[in-house]
């Protein structure tokens, strides 16, 4: 159940990718969010795609992993296209099915949308797939430090992150352990009409959420015992720097935004 | 009922780059009525064969049966539930899936599940909670308020209201004081017997499966080390100490007396008292030998 999903899982990996500096991932993974929007040629689309892919292949994370960890979405962007082929009225009339008329642009409108829905959440993904948590709060910490000369809690912040991105996996496993238990009790999750199985989520959310209190209150004792006291005077283990590949990327992701935004119609 | 391993193997995330085999070519049998003691270090396979018992996962490969259910990769039983009701599990730290408003209804939740007619569940719990060391008046409480020790009574109540056929316990005295482990698992023994149930014990404590045990089977890296009667296998020190595993104080007591005196007294699971008798009929001997 929750092991296909692959969003948020983090892959262990000592590629090109893997070794970016977090903040210049997310720097590209930002501005790629956007330029994705700006793409409406076909030659603008197939840049991305190649872009988004060699990145895949560079991972070296198997791509058949990738695609099986994003069924879910795949039900989202299948639904998305359907609903453009019936929505859309553009161009020529293509043929009928159950007297819906599919146009051309239809088609391609379809496909357009279907396609940057599928570069974003493949792009996201590479993201936590590549990138320890602890990376990715360690990068949003240092972007943000500007920010505390408006005294805005920075460091809170990435630790609210942090915490909570820790506390994924343990609240996936202790979930599953709780509904293995309850399905020892006889409770199906599975099957059964659909009013059945949302009461099935009683017995499930209420001792998830009675554990989840109980950690936050564990932690929070636990940090206070060991002398936290917010990010005033802490320093870094690992400090995070921009190397040369950093500037490579850099360079490489500007002119692929060069080509989207020359190649647009 | 009986339950049979035969070459059972099983893969978490298979096809995943975090595939791990937790368990290899596992084969045993275990007869129905027997109790039988599971042991094995952290990571041993131990929770992975346990869920394989009331069919929550099925093997990867190799065949799985549970008196006249199955369960292979490909085949599961299309009486799932009913294999549920007949296989009641306790799983470690069973307080974690307590959720109900009282007491009552959180132990009549798996009875419910089942379809027992209400009149039927009441008796029932009426039956179970002095068993596990409850006072009836806590049945209209909360059970989130109740002490750590007390909810674990109330989770194992709901499993045993169910009434199974075959008993899994998964360190069922973890976490509570020596003398609730104690009358914990004096309750599961009696029951063991009075009501004919197989049961199965998943336990760390080597005291324990000498004290109840007829059978041992013991785990390592998911294959099976060892099996046999806990007089035969728990005395093996050596072979028990390569997978991070020791003798029951008992055995331990016996050897060094041996070392010490010269004087073999075998292990045969008798108690404290009993090895205590036998001490003091070798010391009568040798002092009217003398």
């Amino acid at each position: 159940m929750s092991s296909s999903l692959i969003i948020g899982q983090y892959v262990p990996g000592n590629s090109i990718v893997h070794r970016l500096d977090p903040r210049t991932k997310i720097t590209v993974i930002f501005f790629f969010v956007f330029i994705v929007f700006f793409a409406n040629s076909v030659l603008s689309y197939t840049t991305l795609t190649v872009f988004a892919l060699v990145t895949v292949i560079i991972t070296k994370i198997p791509i058949r992993f990738i695609m099986k960890g994003l069924t879910p979405v795949w039900f989202l962007i299948i639904f998305t296209f359907i609903l453009h082929l019936i929505v859309t009225k553009e161009g020529t009339v293509l043929f009928d099915i159950f007297g819906f008329n599919i146009y051309t642009g239809a088609l391609i409108q379809g496909f357009a949308i279907s396609m940057r829905f599928f570069l974003l959440i493949l792009v996201t993904s590479l993201l936590t797939l590549t990138t320890t948590p602890i990376e990715i709060t360690d990068a949003i910490e240092e972007m943000l430090h500007p920010l505390k000369k408006i005294k805005f809690p920075v460091h809170e912040l990435a630790l609210m992150m942090s915490i909570s991105l820790r506390f994924i996996p343990t609240l996936l496993q202790e979930t599953e352990k709780i509904s293995r238990a309850q399905a020892s009790r006889g409770v199906d999750f599975k099957t059964g009409p659909l009013k059945e199985r949302i009461k099935a989520v009683v017995p499930l959310l209420v001792p998830l959420f009675v554990s989840a209190f109980k950690r936050a209150e564990e932690l929070a004792m636990a940090m206070e015992a060991r002398g936290y006291q917010g990010g005033e005077g802490r320093t870094k283990l690992r400090e995070l720097k921009i190397e040369k590949i950093d500037i490579a990327v850099y360079i490489l992701f500007t002119l692929v935004i060069a080509i989207v935004l020359y190649t647009r119609s | 009922m009986d339950i049979t391993f035969k070459n059972v193997s099983y893969i978490y995330q298979r096809n995943t780059p975090f595939a791990h085999k937790a368990i290899e070519d596992l084969s045993f049998h275990i007869p129905s009525g027997s109790f039988v003691a599971i042991i094995g270090h952290t990571g041993s396979g131990k929770s992975t064969l346990i869920q394989h018992l009331n069919g929550l996962v099925s093997p990867s490969s190799g065949e799985v049966t549970i008196g006249e259910y199955r369960l292979t990769d490909e085949e599961k039983p299309k009486r799932m539930k009913e294999l549920r009701s007949r296989v009641g599990v306790v799983f470690q730290y069973p307080e974690h899936q307590l959720f109900e408003e009282t007491v009552e209804k959180d132990i009549a939740f798996g009875p419910q599940n089942f379809d027992i007619p209400k009149a039927d569940i009441n008796k029932r719990i009426k039956e179970v909670v002095p068993k596990v060391g409850l006072q009836e008046e806590l049945l209209k409480r909360s059970p989130f308020e109740l002490s750590g020790g007390q909810m674990r009574r109330v989770a194992i109540a709901g499993v045993l209201a169910i009434k199974p056929d075959v008993l899994v316990l998964d360190e069922p005295t973890a976490g509570l004081d020596p003398r609730g482990q104690k009358e914990m698992m004096d309750m599961f023994y009696t029951m063991h017997k009075e009501e004919g149930l197989t049961t199965v014990l998943v336990t760390h404590s080597m005291e324990d499966a000498v004290k109840y045990a007829d059978h041992v089977i013991i785990l390592n890296n998911g294959t099976k080390y060892m099996e046999g009667k806990p007089e035969d296998v728990l005395t093996q020190q050596e072979a028990l100490n390569k997978v991070q595993l020791d003798v029951p104080e008992a055995v331990q007591f016996l050897q060094s007396f041996e070392k010490r005196f010269g004087v073999t007294i075998p292990f045969t699971r008798q108690s404290t008292k009993e090895i205590a008798q036998s001490i003091q009929r070798y010391i009568k001997e040798a002092g009217s030998r003398e």
